[in-house]
């Protein structure tokens, strides 16, 4: 909460005294949209953050254009965004709060996202990591397809899944078969390879997580590691 | 922080923040302190001393509930008797040998304990004589914190020693990522064991963790010295399963303890089920022989990792939602190691600079070898399943819309990497292909079901039968870990969560809003583990007669006409200890907290060893061990150089995170509204110490440690102060650590202040030591 008060305030004396601050939806369409999805966070809760904000000194002109700002951009994301859309719940996928998010999705797209109200964890406050998954979703620098970099190549090349894990798959068993260790230097069975490590990770899920040691347990891996260890 | 803001308003709480830079955080406390970083245990040890000096630990939970009365043999000797180190150490394998770590016992075989804590060898008074030389005024000329603001700390914490008054402690990184790592975390627990702070609502030790499922990958444990539910992973010394049980399954001779690891062969016997399923029979060792052994003398924790693929051992490398070459320690070496391999797999959202290594700067890709594929994967609502925060709440997300393009759910893709490596070993034959084609994986053709992988994280019968009188058929859920079996008749892939999705459904899905103990417990929100508990140790929020310390604000209490308890999930349905019950801390076998860590590769007891990089040229306090002689250094190649005390670099540095990102910055550079709030590295330094170097805020500056070298913007601020430490100006400067140059595109968000940090570690943890180093500044 502090966090989202101390970006807010940056935000609004960064508006308040810009000289064109009455356009600046126009031009700084990314911080309109920052606001949107900021305020619209927390739903019904944005009362409580409004109150909080009042206990901060802050000109009362700042707060008041604020203020109207704030009301219209609710009603129009209410109206056109959310309207009719799937409503269903998440838990923000950042920081280990484990923050509840509602997550609106209209024509196979999220539309919108915001702090979940009836989740005793955050009653419907989000930090600015939380509110920004909406654009985490709709996100134009994904990587859409899978990609190879073949060795001595400069540059990455788009392959099919088939390929990559047909290819993948290969090199696991090659690795695995010529560098198996069946017992040690002291006759003792081990059944292990040294020659394959894996890292990650603590953003999968807990069934994600449990399938993927499974998996690299059964190859005989034993460098298994994630950022628990860093 | 909403919370900690509640607690200050309605119950007078005091917030006190003790960090090497004024925070948001500092900015709402009652009290900050600037310490030196690295020096956390010179100021808890100074704590340790002012409580029990001044007697204000909580007298009736020490002598009951903690290790203090038990007395230690006299061939134990303390760092104070030994120079800076304790009884059994190997200077020349720096290593220690333990047989004098242990308590006096009885002719039963449980230590003797003096309940009125006078025995000089009593864990109490050896405490007391190991702290009695960090005194408030060495602990302000190590810390940089002035006498009076320490003593004013000291005092308000250890008024929480009452029974009606309770602290609560918050840390992250700023702990773990130190040589003394582990033992920072013991100080602080040892201080809330003294206080009777454990097991108490709004007491504890917290760890605020910093990935979203965090807690829930260390549970299923993706590291090389556990499996699933905190079973340790077999060494080629554990040569079948009897002698792994043997090994691992504590025994004790105390009568009053539950010791709950004496059901570690019915989780062990469990997990092997749920791996080999139908293969898995009592007279083949339910497969143990198919779980890889590790060398009982390597490490092959994360340092080691990238010390073997610098080596070039490593061929092959999964780097899978993780981005290394950012993110670890002396992260120039990491790239470097990334060149030696053969072939590497990284999943991701986005490209990053692990993923591209090989066109980042300094790299000549006509020159590197390695085969590189990213396979792009599906955000977190783009898929179901469950994550558990830092309080072990599991929670479940549900899937809102398909991944865009080609992008599969991280379950999809194992999946099929499952089954075409398995194809192939059907195919072809190979090398020892059992424990694949054995493996019990039917989690869906193409598509994965998570329900199903819950399921079985749970724990179902594989036949039928009858455990505490109940009858249970084959194929049915187990209610919970009670039920669980060493004969092969349950499968379960992860004890702890067991109860998290019985026959009843999805228990982490729940959403239920009553708070029945008006303590913000909230039983029926989601799940959490053990148990749905959600206070740990709670049976040490009682007295001996299960009446609650404080009546106020009972997490439990026995109610003796019913003969049960109420409120929280018990630690054990048994009476209180008075009334023929049980010790509090299930978890250990000798039911106890514990003080006396004779489980540490450090010292039983948390010692003052300056940071390895240190502006110091030996420690204040012990003189002959400058820093922790047990950490884990590298030091074998030209890559891994430090500045132990080097007038090169003059300069204690820290790294940190900023609330707008997240990790090495992959999930949030990608996000404009994110990066337009921070768009690139800076250094924070003090005014004293720009005006000296002559910089001034927003000017670009070269940040230099021996290892790597990066540029940064210089914020000029209050917020970091020069300190004085035994007499002498010691200047701070602290960096995020969210950038790299892979992204934003243009490189204007600088790299990873990871390329300044030692890859040196905890002894008992191997994390690296990337909250301390030594670096120097010039303006660009
Ligand atoms: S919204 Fe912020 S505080 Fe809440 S879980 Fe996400 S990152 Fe953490």
């Amino acid at each position: 909460m502090i966090n989202l008060e101390i970006l807010i305030i940056y935000k609004i004396f960064k508006l308040a005294f810009c000289s064109e601050f009455f356009k600046f939806i126009k031009r700084d369409y990314k911080l309109a949209k920052y606001y949107k999805n900021t305020f619209k966070n927390g739903g019904e809760k944005m009362k409580l953050t409004r109150r909080d904000f009042l206990k901060l000194s802050i000109s009362s002109l700042v707060l008041s254009s604020f203020s109207l700002d704030l009301s219209s951009v609710k009603a129009y994301a209410k109206e056109l965004r959310i309207k009719n859309a799937k409503e269903i719940t998440t838990v923000c996928p950042y920081c280990s709060v484990g923050c509840s998010i509602i997550v609106y999705a209209k024509g196979g797209k999220v539309v919108a996202t915001e702090g979940d109200p009836d989740s005793p964890i955050n009653e419907g406050s989000l930090c600015p990591k939380g509110s920004s998954l909406y654009q985490l979703v709709n996100n134009p620098y994904r990587v859409l397809k899978p990609l190879y970099r073949a060795p001595y190549s400069d540059t990455w090349k788009e392959v099919s899944w088939d390929w990559a894990l047909d290819r993948i798959a290969k090199l696991v068993k090659e690795t695995r078969d010529k560098y198996f260790i069946h017992k040690d230097e002291k006759g003792r069975v081990v059944n292990r390879i040294e020659a394959i490590a894996h890292v990650g990770s603590a953003a999968l899920d807990n069934e994600e997580c449990y399938i993927l040691q499974k998996l690299m347990r059964a190859l005989g891996i034993v460098y298994i590691e994630h950022q628990a260890r860093i | 922080m909403k919370w900690i803001m509640k607690a200050k308003k309605e119950r007078g709480a005091k917030l006190i923040v003790i960090d090497p830079k004024f925070s948001r955080t500092a900015a709402k406390a009652d009290i900050y302190a600037q310490i030196r970083p690295g020096t956390d245990i010179a100021f808890l040890g100074g704590l340790i001393k002012y409580i029990i000096d001044n007697e204000l630990y909580f007298k009736d939970y020490v002598v009951n509930y903690t290790d203090a009365p038990f007395i230690v043999v006299p061939e134990f000797k303390l760092p104070d008797d030994l120079d800076g180190v304790f009884s059994g150490f190997d200077p020349k394998t720096k290593k220690y040998d333990k047989s004098t770590w242990k308590f006096e016992l009885d002719e039963n075989g449980v230590p003797k304990k003096d309940p009125t804590l006078k025995h000089p060898r009593c864990v109490l008074r050896l405490l007391q004589r190991h702290f009695a030389r960090y005194t408030p005024e060495k602990v302000s000329e190590i810390t940089g914190i002035p006498k009076d603001k320490i003593l004013e700390i000291y005092e308000i914490i250890a008024s929480t020693g009452k029974p009606n008054r309770v602290m609560t402690e918050c840390y992250a990184m700023g702990w773990t990522q130190h040589t003394t790592g582990v033992q920072n975390i013991r100080a602080m627990a040892i201080i809330q064991l003294l206080l009777g702070n454990i097991g108490m609502a709004g007491g504890g030790v917290n760890a605020l963790r910093g990935e979203s499922n965090v807690q829930g990958s260390t549970d299923h444990c993706i590291l090389f010295h556990i499996l699933p539910g905190y079973l340790p992973t077999p060494k080629a010394t554990d040569v079948d399963l009897k002698t792994y049980i043997k090994n691992y399954t504590p025994i004790t001779k105390e009568p009053k303890s539950l010791n709950w690891w004496k059901h570690r062969p019915k989780y062990i016997v469990s997990l092997l089920k749920a791996f080999y399923g139908n293969y898995a029979k009592p007279e083949n060792e339910f497969c143990y022989q198919y779980l890889p052994k590790r060398d009982e003398n390597k490490s092959y924790a994360w340092l080691n990792l990238f010390d073997a693929m610098y080596n070039g051992e490593i061929k092959g490398f999964f780097a899978w939602g993780q981005n290394p070459a950012c993110s670890t320690a002396n992260a120039n070496k990491v790239r470097e190691a990334l060149a030696k391999l053969d072939w590497m797999v990284t999943v991701n959202l986005w490209d990053n600079e692990t993923a591209s290594f090989w066109k980042g700067p300094g790299m000549d890709p006509k020159k590197i070898k390695t085969e590189v594929f990213f396979l792009p994967c599906a955000a977190s609502v783009e898929k179901e399943g469950s994550i558990t925060n830092s309080g072990r709440l599991a929670q479940w997300r549900y899937k809102a819309v398909e991944p865009p393009g080609e992008c599969k759910p991280d379950a999809e893709i194992m999946n099929e990497l499952y089954k075409r490596i398995k194809a192939l070993y059907e195919k072809e034959g190979g090398v020892f292909p059992e424990p694949i084609l054995h493996l019990n994986w039917n989690y869906g053709d193409e598509k994965v079901d998570t329900t199903i992988i819950a399921k079985e994280i749970n724990g179902y019968f594989t036949a039928d039968k009858v455990v505490k009188g109940k009858k249970f058929s084959k194929g049915q859920q187990v209610p919970n870990f009670v039920y669980l079996q060493d004969d092969g008749s349950t499968a379960c892939g992860n004890w702890l969560y067991s109860g998290s999705y019985p026959e009843e459904g999805n228990m982490m899905a729940r959403r239920g809003k009553e708070d029945p103990t008006g303590l913000g417990l909230y039983p029926k929100w989601a799940w959490c583990w053990p148990l749905n508990r959600r206070i740990l140790y709670n049976r040490a929020s009682v007295d001996l007669y299960g009446k609650p310390w404080d009546p106020e604000r009972p997490v439990i209490k026995w109610d003796a006409s019913k003969k049960k308890w109420v409120g929280d999930v018990p630690d054990g349905p048994q009476p209180p200890l008075a009334l023929g019950g049980v010790l509090p801390f299930i978890m250990k076998p000798l039911g106890v907290g514990v003080i006396f860590g004779k489980g540490r590769a450090d010292g039983p007891f948390p010692t003052y060893y300056e940071p390895v990089e240190s502006p110091l040229s030996k420690n204040p306090l012990y003189p002959k061990y400058k820093f922790n002689p047990l950490a884990k250094i590298f030091k074998a190649k030209p890559v891994d150089k430090l500045a132990i005390h080097d007038p090169r670099y003059p300069i204690v540095g820290t790294t940190y995170r900023v609330t707008e990102h997240w990790q090495t910055g992959v999930m949030t550079r990608h996000m404009d509204w994110l990066l337009e709030l921070e768009p690139q590295i800076f250094v924070e330094m003090s005014k004293e110490f720009a005006q000296e170097k002559g910089i001034k805020s927003g000017d670009k500056v070269i940040v230099k440690s021996p290892r790597g070298e990066l540029w940064a913007i210089a914020i000029v601020t209050e917020r970091i102060k020069p300190l004085k430490v035994l007499g002498k100006t010691v200047h701070v400067v602290g960096l995020p650590w969210h950038f790299g140059w892979q992204w934003p595109k243009d490189g204007s968000g600088g790299d990873s202040a990871n390329l300044l940090t030692p890859d040196v570690g905890d002894p008992n943890t191997t994390i690296p030591e990337t909250k301390v180093f030594m670096v120097n500044i010039e303006k660009a």
